[in-house]
């Protein structure tokens, strides 16, 4: 350990950048990185190369080829290139390798060299060809600029939802300008490009001329720029050599360096670390690779081959034919520990550790020495924070050991921080074994999150792996484990050397009744890639029915999705079915499939109702349903306003009523449409409105008007009954106060619902004159109320007293007041007395 | 009456959080359209959201002018319209004509729809073919429940008793389900489920299927509410169809309560404007009087009169210091007391003055006689003067329904003149009110030489041959028989009479029926809970055409220590009335259960009538 800062390159006072290797590459590469196009993702991405990709003769047997490699170098996929010219190679947010060629067509792989889409980048661009072009991330998503031969620029800011924007002309630009990036500033994405000296603007709508603040006039033409990976910092080198670096919205320079190379850098790049103050950038040449930051003083490295600069989140890998490494300012915790003759807490304690397992005293001495300081907790802290910035196991296990052995020596020192480190450096280790090659640092597994690194795991189809660490991470299963079975299952089903039944027995056997697996989304999968009996097969699978539907719908399977939509219970997948059904059926057949499911049918029904009256005839009709033809005849009825249009419409139903049997409905509609024809006579001899009222009415308002023979007539033809023709007379009579007429009917012939109503309407009518000619004819047993009716108490009590009915006598009592029926009172005591004494 | 382990009634959960829950979500649906706007409501929406938000957090949610959807805005300069609606066709057709007016007119607003309690395809198929589907947004809120009181929450739908039984549209099981599984996640989780019809059981195995696809973590939970029993009204029509003679019946029957609350107008008030009350426990004079049966709410109010003018006596003697506490504290309460006492008396001498005129005594008196089966010719030929008379369409329907329920069918010569009878007195359009009727198995037809064995022997094939048990299933209300005797009998829902019932200390849940009559579907739940299964009811079950179930969700822990066992989330689909509401009161008072109301809607046998009802509109 005593060497550990042997690879340490200071930078000024502050800063140590150090480079070591990641991997020896696997790739046992031909040809020269130069003669190839080159893209290597951000967060220890796959790289693509396009090989003879120089050699611009095209005959067929030299086609270009197109590789791509994990970052330690092994082969993860190969295609002959045989599109068109390719300009650009860059990777999306999403690892898909977008192949930018020289119309301006961008063609979408995924990893493993399958293509996925296309889109163009416009008709300019296609007219003009594309002279550059450059892939970058923005909050926006993954964006293409492209320069034009006409040196314009275009550029979308997120491919997956294409907008393409042209930019402003440069004024006077003859020649390509010899070297552009593309900035985001505030959300808004512009282009700078230098011209000789000159610095150019970009934005929406103009174009401006720039200086950077504190430029040596002397300094010369602009030769490279380079643009940070987050967009702050900015970077130019000119044809003297010297380097500009400042903040992107060139409105504050941070430091300058001479480098006195002026022969133009193969690539230039930013090398920071989130939340430090260190500014560097690494530029590279053929055999020679320098750090230039805020010192006068560089940090130089030779080259040994050809070399490709990878600009990552905290530092830069460089790639070159047989290796590949890492370049970065060193973190401050690391520092505190491991800088030579440090006494930080974390030096202290990690050398306190070491001693123990000598089973030295001086442990205790170090200890007491960061303890008298009350330093123990940051000390811990420190050696966890540290051990996460170290790519060797060996030291990350020693830093671990020092701070379990320090936390030891603190009450409740909280555990969390220990064991997430712990865990997270167990998932970093196994990810960056060779075999899956993603040399990601703990600054970018947290950026980058967990749930993303398991989606490139996915992409990488290394589903075993992931869903170890989901185990080990203890995800929820949804998150994680069953996601990753999903993607398995969708990956499997494009395995078309199986069998469907294999396929889908396999995924079964496999997710069995995992919570959160959609068994309709692997289905989609299946029918997307033409399997749809696999995809009905795995559809079988899943137990929500609801979830079933709209892929069958989608396959054309809707007789199925009908039945699946009922079973589920939700009628309103049952109407999406429906409806779908019959726009796609025909009439007839859409019917008969309806006639076998009830639910569906009414619920059919119940929407025709409101929205298409004519289908609910025509679906009767189908069904000879006579019943609800009649019943819809006579619904219908009601919107005619022609008598004509109406009766018409009744006889319809008296006809499909016949057809139903049912002869008690056509009958009554037969009658209504006599009504009818009765009434508009009515009408038109009385000039007033006798349309629409019930037989009732209509013959209760002719007695009301004195039309006693009309009435009389309508009684005869309609067989109204004789007790409700009488109640409906005498009622009508008393509204009209035709009392002489009232006592005339009465003496007609006898009455067939007594006499009683006779006296209670009379009372109804407060005439309690013509009320007691009728209350000695009620019936006997009626009596007694009759008279309490017409408020003859003397008489009820004899009736009552007739009777002999002691109910009576009391109810007559009830009636009585003290003081004023003193003599019936008596009378009906005496009378009760007696009876009770028999 | 005295029980052997008579325990105190468990109180019920606080379902105040509902209406926040309810309230939340529809600030926050607001607020998805910033800015100023119009608010369009449905009408049968706006009592329940006057429940839920007043007026004034509308207006802070930057709500403009309150429309009812039905009326055309005369002239709106609002750029943006929010309809507040129930997915019906027929108002996204009147959504509709508004977009297009404005088309028309060159106008060009923001249209925002919040169906409640959910969006329907239908709807969205109705909107596209008025071509202005692209138009508006669409937002869900899921308003499932207005808790009305301590123990009874309504889902507010009452087109679910009409959409379900007589259409056959399923629509608003889900809806039923949702609102389940929402209860079932705040008071949950039950651990004993029972049901009787259908409807409960497509919409229990509904819930259950919500509930494996959330899969929340319900355990170790304590859950508030124990068990759940879910009924289709369909079990028991009798019940809904008798006049109701306890106070809250009778109100209900009178005047027609509404989400709560009810408008007592110039008659009762004995002014000249009509009052809201809201009816509920909070009202400390309605709460005492609404399960008691009518004859001896007159009785008690003038207690409490007496009671009142005795507190307002006590001023007198008082010296300064005490006049100022009394002032202070009681003199408010007083009053408020005062002010109630005074309604629900104008209440009470309202509908006396009602029910003496239409011959009460005499129209419960052959209800009686219907359900006993006693004197049905004398009862027929009463319902017959009654429709002669024109007394009331309402009533006259709800009677022969009830002689129908109860008889097994009329005979048809009885069906037949009836039938013309009424048709004559009320016009030809009813025709398709009997059609209705028929269907839904509420006014039908004896088959000529049928017996009540026979239809049981009928009834009893068709339920164990399975196959022809799924077709009758599909159209159960066309074959539907009552059985009302047969099941009278097996439960004895008839009590004997030996002397005079009496209402003011009843003995039983027929008290609510004038000691005349056990409301069925609360004879039912009692049964099921004493067994706590339905061993035992077989008979009863296949004169009620079965589809029961009872099913024990967490097992084997029926620990009874748990308050949550007694409390009992009773689930009428369909709707319940106010008679089943205070008839299982009085049961949970009586075996120390608490009775939790969930109901599509209240309901009444006028509002059932009127369901049924086909207008000419």
């Amino acid at each position: 350990m005593d060497c550990y800062t042997a690879n340490w390159n200071p930078l000024g006072e502050e800063a140590f950048y150090r480079k070591f290797e990641l991997y020896a590459m696997e790739w046992s590469l031909k040809e020269d990185l130069r003669d190839c196009l080159v893209a290597a993702a951000p967060y220890g991405g796959p790289i693509a190369l396009l090989k003879n990709s120089g050699r611009k003769e095209k005959s067929p047997s030299a086609r270009p080829l197109l590789e791509i490699y994990s970052a330690s170098g092994l082969l993860l996929a190969s295609i002959p290139w045989k599109s068109g010219q390719l300009v650009h190679l860059g990777w999306t947010a999403s690892e898909d390798l977008l192949c930018i060629q020289e119309d301006g067509t961008v063609l979408i792989y995924n990893l493993f060299c399958e293509f996925k889409r296309h889109f163009s980048m416009g008709n300019e661009v296609l007219q003009n060809h594309v002279l550059e072009a450059k892939v970058f991330h923005t909050e926006y998503g993954t964006g293409v600029a492209i320069l034009t031969g006409a040196h314009r620029f275009s550029l979308t800011t997120n491919i997956d939802d294409l907008k393409l924007r042209r930019m402003p002309e440069v004024p006077g630009l003859q020649k390509p300008p010899s070297c552009w990036a593309v900035l985001s500033q505030d959300r808004v994405t512009i282009v700078l490009l230098a011209v000789g000296q000159d610095l150019y603007l970009l934005d929406n709508t103009s174009c401006s001329v720039v200086t950077p603040p504190g430029m040596s006039p002397a300094a010369g033409a602009y030769l490279r720029m380079a643009v940070s990976f987050n967009y702050r910092c900015l970077a130019l080198f000119t044809d003297t050599g010297y380097i500009w670096m400042g903040l992107s919205t060139l409105k504050e320079k941070l430091c300058e360096f001479n480098s006195s190379i002026r022969s133009p850098p193969k690539q230039m790049v930013w090398c920071m670390r989130p939340r430090s103050r260190q500014r560097a950038v690494v530029v590279a040449w053929d055999h020679q690779l320098m750090v230039a930051g805020n010192s006068t003083e560089c940090i130089q490295f030779v080259l040994d081959e050809d070399s490709y600069l990878v600009p990552e989140l905290d530092g830069v890998r460089i790639l070159s034919r047989t290796s590949h490494e890492f370049l970065h300012e060193i973190p401050e915790a690391s520092q505190e520990i491991f800088k030579i003759a440090s006494m930080a807490p974390g030096a202290l304690l990690l050398e306190a550790q070491k001693e123990y397992e000598k089973e030295s005293q001086k442990a205790d001495e170090y200890l007491r020495e960061i303890k008298d300081q009350k330093l123990l907790p940051e000390a811990v802290s420190q050696c966890i924070e540290a051990a996460g910035y170290e790519h060797e196991p060996e030291t990350q296990k020693s830093l671990l050991r020092a701070a379990s052995f320090g936390k030891c020596f603190i009450d409740k020192f909280p555990p969390e921080s220990f064991v997430r480190m712990c865990q997270d450096l167990r998932v970093l280790n196994a990810i960056r074994d060779y075999q899956i090659g993603i040399p990601l640092t703990f600054t970018q597994y947290k950026r980058l999150t967990i749930e993303v690194l398991l989606d490139r795991l996915v992409l990488r189809r290394l589903y075993p792996l992931a869903i170890r660490i989901c185990e080990y991470l203890r995800l929820s299963e949804i998150q994680g484990v069953s996601r990753i079975l999903a993607h398995w299952a969708c990956y499997k089903v494009q395995q078309k050397d199986k069998s469907d039944e294999e396929v889908a027995h396999a995924i079964n056997q496999k997710l069995g009744d995992t919570p959160g697996i959609s068994y309709s989304e692997i289905a989609a999968r299946a029918y997307d890639c033409g399997r749809t009996e696999l995809a009905i097969k795995l559809l079988e699978y899943e137990p929500r029915s609801g979830e079933q539907v709209p892929l069958l719908l989608k396959m054309k399977r809707s007789k199925l999705a009908l039945s699946k939509a009922i079973e589920s219970g939700d009628t309103d997948l049952v109407y999406t079915v429906v409806l779908h059904l019959k726009n796609e059926l025909n009439r007839g057949t859409f019917f008969m499939t309806l006639q076998n499911q009830p639910v569906a049918l009414s619920l059919y029904r119940q929407f025709c109702k409101h929205q298409e009256r004519k289908t609910l005839k025509d679906l009767y009709n189908q069904d000879d349903n006579h019943q609800e033809l009649g019943n819809f005849h006579v619904h219908s009825s009601y919107s005619e306003q022609r008598i004509e249009g109406r009766v018409g419409a009744l006889q319809n139903a008296v006809d499909a009523y016949y057809k139903a049997k049912n002869e008690f409905a056509a009958k009554a509609t037969e009658d209504q449409i006599k009504l009818l024809r009765l009434q508009r006579h009515l009408q038109e001899d009385f000039d007033k409105p006798y349309l629409d009222l019930s037989l009732h009415d209509t013959v209760s308002n002719l007695i009301l008007d004195g039309h006693h023979k009309r009435a009389e007539q309508l009684y005869r033809e309609f067989k109204i009954p004789d007790k409700r023709y009488w109640w409906l007379k005498i009622s009508a009579l008393a509204t009209r106060g035709d009392w002489e007429e009232m006592e005339k009917f009465s003496k007609s012939k006898k009455s067939p619902i007594g006499y009683l109503p006779f006296v209670e309407i009379s009372v109804k009518h407060h005439n309690r004159y013509e009320a007691k000619k009728y209350a000695p004819r009620v019936t006997p047993e009626q009596r007694v109320k009759a008279f309490i009716l017409v408020g003859d108490l003397d008489q009820a009590a004899d009736a009552a007293i007739e009777h002999k009915n002691e109910n009576e006598m009391n109810f007559v009592l009830s009636k009585c007041t003290a003081s004023t029926d003193v003599a019936v009172v008596e009378k009906l005591n005496r009378a009760r007395a007696q009876l009770l004494k028999k | 009456m005295a029980f052997a382990g008579r325990r105190d009634a468990p109180e019920p959960p606080d379902f105040a959080i509902l209406k926040r829950l309810a309230r939340d979500q529809l600030i926050y649906l607001l607020e998805q359209l910033p800015g100023r706007k119009d608010l369009f409501i449905e009408a049968d929406l706006m009592s329940p959201l006057d429940r839920i938000a007043n007026v004034s957090i509308l207006k802070q949610h930057e709500v403009d002018k309150l429309y009812k959807v039905e009326n055309r805005p005369t002239s709106s300069t609002s750029d943006q319209f929010c309809f507040l609606v129930r997915p019906r066709i027929k108002t996204m057709k009147y959504i509709a004509d508004i977009i297009n007016a404005d088309k028309m007119a060159g106008r060009s607003r923001k249209y925002k729809i919040i169906f409640s309690p959910q969006k329907f395809y239908a709807c969205e198929m109705v909107l596209e073919e008025e071509g202005v589907f692209g138009d508006v947004s669409c937002d869900e809120w899921s308003f499932y429940l207005l808790p009305l009181d301590d123990d009874i929450i309504s889902m507010e739908l009452p087109e679910f008793f009409r959409d379900y039984f007589l259409e056959g549209d399923h629509r608003w099981i889900n809806c039923v389900a949702r609102a389940l599984q929402l209860l079932n996640s705040l008071y949950g989780p039950f651990s004993k489920a029972y049901g009787i019809g259908r409807c409960a059981k497509m919409s229990y195995e509904l819930w259950r299927d919500l509930e494996e696809e959330s899969e929340s973590d319900s355990q170790g939970r304590k859950p508030e509410i124990g068990n759940v029993f879910l009924m289709d009204r369909d079990t028991d029509y009798v019940t809904a169809l008798c006049s109701q003679v306890v106070y809250e019946g009778l109100v209900d029957d009178t005047f027609r309560i509404k989400c709560g609350s009810v408008d007592f107008g110039p008659d009762v008030t004995s002014s000249d404007k009509s009052i809201k009350v809201l009816l509920n426990s909070q009202d400390k004079v309605f709460s005492q009087i609404r399960n008691e049966h009518f004859s001896s709410v007159f009785g008690f109010l003038s207690q409490k009169s007496r009671n009142l003018q005795a507190q307002y006596d006590r001023r007198r003697g008082m010296d300064i210091k005490q006049m100022k506490n009394f002032v202070s504290q009681e003199l408010k309460g007083l009053k408020q007391e005062h002010r109630l006492l005074s309604l629900h008396i104008g209440a009470c001498e309202s509908i006396m003055k009602k029910k003496t005129k239409q011959d009460f005594q005499e129209m419960i008196k052959t209800e009686h006689s219907l359900l006993e089966g006693f004197d049905i010719r004398e009862s027929t030929s009463f319902i017959e003067e009654h429709i002669d008379r024109q007394v009331s369409p309402i009533e006259s329907l709800r009677l022969m329904c009830l002689l129908s329920i109860t008889e097994n069918g009329l005979i048809p010569k009885d069906y037949r003149s009836l039938k013309t009878q009424y048709l004559q007195s009320y016009g030809p359009e009813h025709l398709l009110t009997f059609h209705n009727l028929k269907r839904i198995g509420l006014l039908t037809e004896q088959s000529p030489g049928e017996t009540l064995t026979a239809v049981e022997s009928k009834v009893s094939k068709l339920v164990t041959d399975r196959a022809a048990g799924k077709i009758t299933d599909a159209f159960n209300s066309l074959a539907r028989k009552s059985n009302f005797r047969g099941i009278s009998k097996k439960l004895g829902l008839i009590p004997r009479v030996d002397g005079e019932y009496d209402l003011k200390m009843p003995r039983d849940m027929a008290y609510v029926f004038s000691g005349a009559y056990i409301p069925l579907s609360c004879k039912i739940i009692e049964q099921v809970l004493e067994r706590k299964s339905w061993l035992g009811l077989e008979e009863v079950l296949r004169l009620l055409n079965g589809n029961e179930f009872s099913v024990t969700e967490s097992a084997g822990e029926d620990s009874p220590a748990w308050e949550s066992q007694r409390i009992i989330l009773t689930v009428f689909l369909g709707g319940c009335t106010f008679s089943e509401i205070a008839a299982l009161r009085f049961l949970g008072k009586e075996k120390g259960y608490k009775f939790i109301f969930l109901t599509t809607a209240i309901t009444n046998s006028a509002r059932m009538m009127e369901a049924m009802i086909e207008t000419k509109a």
